[in-house]
């Protein structure tokens, strides 16, 4: 396994389509908190547990202003597929072609099985990465861990709001 | 793996002596056939451990994927409300196969809660906020799905089957048992 992206590292850029038609680049995100989930695959039964407790929590998410994307290998037409059977309200992004390119990227990508890692990312509004999380493959890890990073990330911004401007300004 | 962040309180549904040695909370859905199957068993565990049990069953409706889990949960807080929360949530838990909205009014009535009550109540969202509090405090536990049970405040991560569970409360009892010793 390819070590995974830490804190501080900037998250790398990337375009993936998020519909058949429509694509969504992550620095198009930039100003706000942005939650990466990379899981597996559509319709297996963790990876369904874990996008219907994300989409539950969503209004927490909604909270600190932060957009929540999943991401797998499946092609675009599957991820539509279970959205709408799943009634998901968050975007899946198709890391397929190159597959699993993004995933790398991120060291999320599992070599052996062919599909991303059950790896979580909290980037903040500056595009860095601010915490990240690998669970095992057959644990769902659930979403605490993501609501504490991005309370934490939320009192950060408070307290260092001001030499965020600064270093902005400069 | 994550711990109970909110304390079992007089607030909560409790089954069993607040004194008891082990209290065993249940987060569960409604809707959810895994809790449906936990139920029994859940039951044949309170039975084995009698008086040593206390039971808390906290709401965790995926409301999207189990669209009848969050009326059902506010059903059964309305029948809390109304001093009839266990019967409620037995009736819901074993007619979960015909689990709709009428279901929920016809156990109203059994219980001889006004049936026009309900749907009001359900209508109004009374209830929402409590069952809304109950599954915030549940994802900061770190709960990820149903069933999801605690046992003193520690995840339980075995089977929901009779036996496993059985094991794992006896030995938090004879953990419990010997520190008592240790302290007397």
């Amino acid at each position: 396994m390819t070590r995974m992206l830490s804190p501080g590292t900037t998250a790398p850029d990337f375009t993936l389509p998020v519909t058949p038609d429509q694509s969504l680049s992550l620095r198009d995100l930039r100003g706000q908190p942005v939650v990466l989930a990379f899981y597996p695959a559509d319709w297996s039964p963790v990876c369904g547990d874990q996008m219907a407790l994300y989409n539950e929590i969503l209004p927490e998410f909604q909270k600190y202003k932060a957009e929540v994307l999943g991401v797998s290998v499946d092609g675009p037409w599957c991820h539509a597929a279970f959205a709408r059977d799943r009634h998901l309200h968050f975007p899946l992004l198709s890391d397929f072609e190159p597959k699993g390119a993004v995933a790398k990227e991120y060291g999320a990508y599992r070599d052996k099985e062919g599909v991303c890692e059950r790896a979580l990312f909290v980037i903040d509004e500056e595009g860095v990465i601010f915490w990240s999380y690998c669970s095992p493959v057959a644990v769902n890890p659930g979403a605490e861990g993501i609501l504490e990073a991005l309370e934490n990330l939320s009192k950060k911004g408070q307290s260092h709001g001001q030499l965020e401007s600064s270093r902005r300004a400069s | 793996m994550a711990n109970l962040k909110v304390p079992v309180a007089p607030a909560d549904h409790a089954l069993g002596d607040e004194q008891a040695a082990v209290t065993l909370v249940e987060y569960g859905d409604y809707e959810c056939p895994h809790c449906g199957r936990a139920h029994p068993v859940v039951k044949a565990v309170r039975k084995h451990f009698g008086k040593q049990l206390r039971f808390v069953y906290r709401h965790f409706p995926l409301t999207q994927i189990h669209p009848l889990a969050e009326p059902a949960a506010e059903a059964a807080e309305f029948a809390g409300a109304n001093e009839h929360f266990w019967q409620m949530h037995d009736g819901i838990f074993e007619n979960q196969d015909r689990l709709s909205v009428p279901l929920l009014v016809e156990l109203t009535e059994e219980l001889e809660l006004s049936a026009d009550d309900l749907p009001a109540a359900l209508e109004s969202r009374e209830f929402a906020p409590v069952v809304k509090a109950q599954f915030l405090g549940g994802v900061r536990s770190g709960v990820n799905g149903t069933p999801t049970f605690f046992v003193n405040g520690y995840r339980y991560e075995g089977m929901n089957e009779f036996e496993d569970m059985v094991e794992a409360i006896d030995a938090v009892l004879a953990e419990h048992q010997s520190g008592r010793k240790r302290v007397g």
